[in-house]
Parts: structure tokens; C-alpha cells; sequence
């Protein structure tokens, strides 16, 4: 199952984004291959309709679950449609190691 | 001037079937227009016929003011009974609505998710696993204590017995526990009995 999880970096210690639409890269966490994948946010300066772009660009990764600090109004529909889960998370602080060390036990 | 926007409304479910077929139509072998109830109108129906709650209760549940509930209801009647008497196929979709999805909150990581997958029962938390999560009401806040609580007191004038103002309930008219007196506004200027 694909995880994307928000960072504001493209590393482990990177902190969690806690925006959805304009955060700075999506990490793409397979939990049974392990295998990680950094995308950068093409969406992170657009004026208007970055969060519906970034659900597109994420839902074609087939992602089953979304970590992030914050969806907007826009997302949750359109998320809810595609079925996948929102996780919402308010602590900037922890690490995308962190974050996947608690998917993994 | 454009009209205000609709305000959403909430579904909580949505329905197990997309629509009705009639069979056995003699007259011109069913082909007719279909009827097309709104999903919203499915949930008037649901709440009010099916969950046999009052306007007011399904209006809570969908978000919306009484009058709206009852004008979506009479709609959706109309239609079933359009689609019953001149046997025309019913096609349940569209409509202004927002699925309530439900929110819980994990005590042990301090997240919270909600569940797409409304038929399936959420276990544990997706994040750490545990158990220990439980559902999270953003509105549960505004119940009828909010709306009639407000920053003033009132005050008794001759003994000095205080209560916190009741929202709707002028002071004068409140009678002090302590000794039988009508009460004031606290703060408010003291209008002598002359």
C-alpha cells in the first residue's frame, strides 16, 4: 500500500509540510516494498488550484493514504471520491523518518 | 444581482442502489423520461421516512435550516410520486451535497483521519496502530449551551447574589434564590424604585 506524506524537503530528516496543496515535495512511501519515492511540488507557486492538481498528480501514483497538516475545502471531496484516506497530522516538528517509523510498526 | 449560493448539503451515506426500474409497463413498453432524484432528496427521504426523525432533527443532520429540509423532502415526494404514477425509472444522483465523512481522532499520535471506505469498520489508528482512537466532532461545540451562554451577570441590587446571564431572559425577570428580589444587569446603571 502507497502512502504520500508532505515534506517540505527532499530528505529523511525533512519535516512534515503542514500544507497539502503547495508543500514543497510529496514522498511516496510503499509499506511493503519500502521503497521511497521523492516528488517535487510543481504546484508550490500557483496562484490558484494547487490543491485539486496536487490530488491529481498524487492519485496517479495510485496513493491509498495522504499524510499532511491541513486539507482544504477543494481536497476533501475530491478525496473523498477517489477513497483515499486523509490523515492530518499538527505537528510540524517530526521527521518523515519519524513519520515512517510509525507506519512501520 | 446573483442569487445566494446553495449551502451544501450533508449526506451521510450514499445510497446502496443507483435507482429503480418499473417493470410490467403496458402501455408503451417503458420508455419514458427518467425521474432524477437528487442525492440530497435521497437523504430527505432516508432521514425523515425511513429514520423517522422530525424536520427539525433531519435539518441538524444535513447541515441545513428547517424550511430548506422541508422544501428538499416535499421535492422528493413529488418526484417518487411522479415516477410511481406515470411509471417512469428513477435515477438517484446529483445535487449539492458533501459526504459526511467521518473524522476520528488517535489519542497516541494525536492525528486525525477519517474513513473512505464507509462500509468497511475502522480498527486502529493508519498511523501508529493503536486502538485507542475515538470519534472527533468538530461542531460538538455548538449545542444549545453556546447559544445561550453569554459574558454578562446578573446581579442581585440589594443582597449581592451573582449568576451568570441567561441569553433570552431580561434580568429584571429573574428573581435572586437568595432573597426574593428581581435582579439586575451587572455593570448597568442601578435604576432607583422611586
Amino acid at each position: 500500500m502507497k502512502v504520500a506524506i508532505t515534506s517540505n524537503g527532499n530528505s529523511l530528516e525533512s519535516k512534515l509540510d503542514q500544507r497539502f496543496g503547495r508543500c514543497g515535495y510529496f514522498i511516496i512511501y510503499d509499506t511493503e516494498t519500502q521503497g521511497l519515492e521523492f516528488l517535487p511540488n510543481p504546484n508550490k507557486d500557483v496562484q490558484e488550484g494547487a490543491g485539486p492538481a496536487s490530488v491529481q498528480l498524487v492519485a496517479s501514483r495510485n496513493v491509498q493514504k495522504i499524510i499532511s497538516g491541513e486539507f482544504g475545502i477543494k481536497i476533501k471531496s475530491l478525496l473523498d471520491s477517489l477513497k483515499i484516506q486523509m490523515i492530518v497530522l499538527k505537528q510540524p516538528e517530526k521527521s518523515i523518518k519519524e513519520i515512517i517509523d510509525m507506519l512501520n510498526n | 444581482m446573483s442569487p445566494r449560493p446553495f449551502r451544501l448539503r450533508k449526506i451521510s451515506n450514499p445510497p446502496v442502489i443507483s435507482g429503480f426500474k418499473p417493470y410490467g409497463n403496458k402501455k408503451n413498453g417503458g420508455k419514458t423520461e427518467s425521474v432524477f432524484l437528487h442525492l440530497e432528496e435521497y437523504e430527505a427521504l432516508r432521514l425523515c421516512d425511513y429514520e423517522m426523525l422530525n424536520h427539525h432533527q433531519a435539518a441538524i443532520f444535513m447541515a441545513v435550516s428547517r424550511p430548506t429540509l422541508t422544501r428538499i423532502y416535499s421535492k422528493a415526494r413529488q418526484k417518487v410520486a411522479e415516477a410511481l404514477v406515470q411509471g417512469r425509472q428513477i435515477i438517484i444522483e446529483g445535487g449539492k451535497i458533501y459526504f459526511d465523512s467521518e473524522w476520528y481522532s488517535c489519542k497516541s499520535c494525536s492525528c486525525y483521519f477519517n474513513n473512505p471506505e464507509k462500509q468497511e469498520e475502522i480498527k486502529e489508528c493508519p498511523l501508529c496502530r493503536s486502538s485507542n482512537f475515538m470519534n472527533y466532532e468538530p461542531d460538538h461545540e455548538e449545542t444549545e449551551d453556546t447559544l445561550t451562554r453569554c459574558m454578562d451577570i446578573c446581579i442581585c441590587p440589594s443582597c449581592g447574589f451573582e449568576t451568570p446571564h441567561r441569553f433570552g431572559c431580561p434580568c429584571k425577570d429573574e428573581i435572586c434564590p437568595e432573597c426574593g428580589n428581581n435582579m439586575v444587569r451587572k455593570g448597568a446603571p442601578l435604576i432607583r424604585n422611586l
